[in-house]
């Protein structure tokens, strides 16, 4: 039994040592929202913020975060009706198509601007390595973008 | 209406009567409206032509009259909503909304009160309009008397043989530009009808607009939601009147599409997503190598694992059943199961394109036009894999003589047959809940349902409880559908002007090897284009763009040869051979003014440029590249032109060239998929890289509405990726890269 704190709740983990933090949250949470992509933490499909920083929860051992604040895409927002800022400008934008790798590239995405506000398309380049198949990159820069400081007072 | 229905000709909806076998329909039922009523003709006589039934009276289960069901796909509801059903799935291709637009238009429906639904794995939406989509291909339109017994025709196939398929870039060009139309048409004739009824006026006084219907004479109005009940108890009508593209309001601008906000709060739904009361986990492997079987395997290892339940052994597979998938993984990894190499254990790739080069030197191309100035090249793709991003899986539970299957798959109805097979149950015993599907491609088409197989063999052996089974990364990377490997071979004739007299092209064919694909636009006067068959090691399947996918770099690499050979610029020279098609033209000249062609770049890069037509549509990419100190190539920026006839959704439109240029940009520099020992050498990312960030160009879109029919747009811009990077790097470096994906050397 592993107890963490998810998306602001204390639950407890009912799996065995060395089951990544990823199946704990989707087989034991009922939260889907974190995908299954690689299992290598090759594509990025799977973060979440452990500590507030972005993690790829494929290949983090669930006794590892034991007592650590997770979040995943289910917790990002305030409430339903208040989205975060990335997924409000996601919908701005038309980010998403299969929406697949969506989940991780938000948090990916909201991990960045919490350390870097305004990032260069090289700094977004660098701290995001998630894929995407579909190739929803442009929109992707266009929105991180959008949500620079200048643009962020009209958001607030 | 249902009164209706019985007389006459017309055939019995289909939830009449439970159907025990499909093809026993078939013979029983087929064309009995149209074949008999024109006295036997063998498909639709005249008389049969003229009382075809009309596809839309086929109602989803339940519908009752004067319940607001207005034809298959739409319902509206006293409060004035209209849900449509659209007979599609959702991979990311906006295609629901698409639809819905479509549907609006025609329906003069408030697209605020228009809410757009993914249609269930039922009978009735079958849907037939992929043939449609082909007809168009062809140059083919179908005169407006064809169209009502064309689309039943098409419906009762797709009925009979189970088809709703999502593919082909067929959904808008197709179902959307006949079927969508001509239902929300439809609706609006009857809700016009039922308020001439109520009203107590001619019909003709009365207009429609923003879902409420009004008499201008009078000022009197009602509500779609006030209509519907009495118009859902009128007959549809038979030639309801379309709107010209000048009348279009909706289509055309920019939406947002309806599958996005639960994209962006993780609760969209995907295959490997389900979640069943009591379900267990399942993680499997299959034989390495194609058509290998299982001959041992000690599952005592895998018994041992905490959590495992069940190691299932099909003919090809092993299977661990266990708590959670974690376990499930644990216990398999823990096997050392045998399989046979069925006998292809030596195979590599490297004498897979030897036998492909020798099916090529066995038909040779003849030199004609002795005297002319002569270019020959040779060509060569890899096998490639779709990668989708959610790897295959399925849930299954068989239980009580019946089958209920959850996936993500570009054809329901096709799966509830393959499923039904599995199970060993006719399909009526089957209920399919397909979900949102993380990527498609192509990897999900009818015919690649071999994790919905398993799932179903796995959920036999543990019923009645259900089974959720997911496929590793590495499974999906190993059993793919794959774009075939090809070879293409050419030789052309250059007059002294340098102008193409003769174009000769030979290929290694494929399943959909398309020398459609494979013959150039061009005004070249002798064009002799053949496929030669050679069987193929790997499966191989549909790969967004199918054949253009290859033949477009073919193709447009050599046409940039013979530009080079000629000494003329590779623009102009497209361009002059393209005088007798004015749209590839117009597409060429968008794309080259867009990227300032023939101006001073910055030091060090240089453009391609390439023109492919498929799926109906026509695009132009120019790309910029530059090679950095590794010998990488690098892609700044692809300027692309589209003439697709006509933008539907601007928005997601321009999407789709976005994201099909990053996935040709894949293939053209970093994709391949090699054979070592018989199987599939790669396993995951690190071995099959993807396009990221750091790669992804910037992507400029410019559209052609040319009053063409509509083409479409998942697909077409894929093809011309990957010959307008190579002939950047040619105009660059002098290397010309024949050999995907390109490497310099």
């Amino acid at each position: 039994m592993v107890e963490l704190t998810l998306n602001g709740r204390s639950v407890q983990l009912d799996v065995a040592d060395g089951t990544p933090l990823l199946w704990a949250i989707r087989e034991q949470t009922g939260l889907t929202g974190t995908k299954f992509g690689c299992g290598i933490g090759a594509c990025g499909a799977c973060t979440v913020h452990v500590g507030g920083r972005a993690v790829r929860s494929c290949s983090v051992p669930v006794e590892s975060v034991v007592g650590q604040s997770v979040t995943t895409i289910e917790g990002l927002a305030d409430s339903p009706t208040q989205l975060h800022p990335v997924q409000r400008a996601w919908i701005e934008h038309q980010v998403p198509q299969c929406g697949y790798c969506q989940s991780g590239m938000i948090m990916a995405v909201a991990a960045l601007l919490e350390s870097n506000p305004a990032p260069s398309d090289d700094e977004i380049a660098a701290a995001v390595t998630n894929i995407c198949r579909c190739g929803t990159y442009q929109r992707i820069r266009n929105a991180v973008h959008s949500l620079a400081p200048a643009a962020e007072v009209r958001n607030v | 209406m249902s009164e209706q229905m019985q007389q006459g000709q017309e055939p019995q909806p289909p939830q009449d009567q439970p159907k025990r076998s499909r093809l026993r329909k078939w013979t029983r039922r087929a064309f009995i409206g149209a074949g008999a009523a024109a006295g036997g003709g063998l498909v639709l006589g005249v008389g049969g032509v003229l009382l075809a039934p009309n596809r839309l009276k086929y109602l989803p289960p339940g519908a009752t009259p004067g319940d607001g069901q207005l034809g298959t796909w739409i319902k509206i509801s006293p409060d004035n909503l209209t849900t449509v059903l659209i007979p599609h799935c959702e991979m990311g291709q906006g295609a629901l909304t698409g639809l819905g637009m479509l549907l609006a238009e025609e329906l003069d429906a408030d697209w605020n009160l228009v809410e757009i639904q993914q249609a269930p794995a039922e009978d009735v939406y079958a849907n037939g309009y992929i043939i449609n989509a082909f007809l168009g291909e062809v140059g083919f339109t179908p005169p407006g008397w064809l169209q009502l017994p064309l689309d039943f025709t098409a419906f009762k196939m797709a009925d009979i043989f189970g088809i709703m398929t999502t593919g082909g870039s067929t959904s808008t060009r197709g179902t959307g530009a006949f079927g969508m139309r001509l239902a929300g048409a439809s609706a609006r004739a009857m809700l016009l009808e039922a308020g001439a009824e109520q009203f107590g006026v001619p019909v003709e006084e009365l207009g429609a607009r923003g879902s409420r219907v009004t008499h201008a004479g009078s000022g009197r109005s009602a509500t779609y939601g006030e209509l519907a009940a009495l118009a859902s108890t009128l007959d549809l009508p038979r030639r309801p009147t379309l709107k010209s593209r000048e009348e279009f309001v909706l289509v055309g601008t920019p939406r947002q599409r309806a599958d996005i906000p639960s994209k962006v709060v993780g609760a969209a739904q995907y295959g490997m997503d389900v979640v069943v009361p009591d379900m267990l986990y399942a993680a499997i492997t299959k034989a390495p190598i194609p058509g290998g079987q299982l001959t041992s395997v000690d599952q005592a290892p895998a018994r041992a694992v905490a959590g495992v339940r069940e190691v299932v052994l099909l003919p090809d597979a092993v299977a661990v059943v266990a708590d959670g998938y974690w376990q499930a993984s644990q216990g398999l990894a823990a096997l050392s199961p045998q399989f046979t190499d069925a006998g292809v254990g030596g195979v590599d790739s490297e004498q897979i394109h030897a036998r492909h080069t020798a099916a090529i030197d066995a038909e040779p191309i003849e030199a004609t036009l002795e005297g002319a100035r002569a270019v020959t090249a040779e060509y060569r793709v890899p096998y490639l894999h779709h990668a989708t991003m959610e790897p295959m899986a399925a849930t299954a539970r068989l239980a009580e003589g019946r089958l209920d299957v959850w996936a993500g798959t570009q054809d329901p109805l096709s799966t509830r047959r393959v499923a039904a097979e599995a199970a060993e149950l006719d399909v009526e015993q089957v209920t399919i809940y397909n979900q949102q599907l993380g990527g498609g491609f192509g990897r999900r088409l009818p015919g690649t349902y071999d994790y919905v197989e398993q799932a179903v063999h796995v959920a036999k052996a543990i019923s009645p409880r259900a089974v959720k089974l997911i496929w590793s990364r590495e499974e999906d990377m190993q059993h793919g559908y794959y774009r075939p490997c090809v070879h293409s071979r050419f030789r052309a004739a250059l007059n002294s002007m340098g102008r193409p007299l003769s174009w000769a092209n030979r290929f290694t064919g494929s399943r959909f090897g398309d020398v459609g694909a494979a013959t150039p636009r061009y005004g070249i006067e002798e064009i002799d284009v053949r496929a030669v068959p050679l069987p193929v090691h790997l499966r191989t399947g549909a790969w967004r763009s199918v054949a253009a996918s290859q033949h477009g770099f073919f193709v447009e690499s050599f046409v940039d040869e013979l530009a080079n050979t000629a000494g003329r610029d590779p623009f102009e020279y497209r361009r002059d051979l393209l005088e007798d098609e004015p749209r590839h033209r117009a597409v060429l000249e968008r794309a080259a003014e867009m990227a300032q062609w023939g101006t001073a770049l910055p030091e060090g890069h240089a453009r391609g440029i390439a023109i492919v037509e498929s799926f109906g549509s026509i695009v132009a990419h120019v790309a910029e590249v530059s090679v950095d100190e590794s010998g990488s190539i690098r892609v700044h920026r692809v300027h692309s032109a589209v003439d697709c006839g006509l933008v539907v959704n601007p928005n997601g439109a321009e999407a789709q060239i976005q994201g099909g240029v990053v996935f040709g940009l894949g293939a053209a520099l970093m994709h391949e998929i090699t054979v070592e020992g018989g199987a599939v050498a790669q396993r995951n990312f690190p071995q099959y890289d993807m396009i990221r960030l750091a790669q992804a160009p910037v992507v400029s879109v410019s559209f052609i509405n040319s009053g063409a029919p509509i083409g479409g747009l998942g697909e077409p811009g894929v093809p011309p990726v990957a010959p307008a990077v190579a002939n950047a790097v040619f105009a660059l470096t002098g290397q010309r890269l024949r050999t995907l994906p390109l490497r310099l050397t």
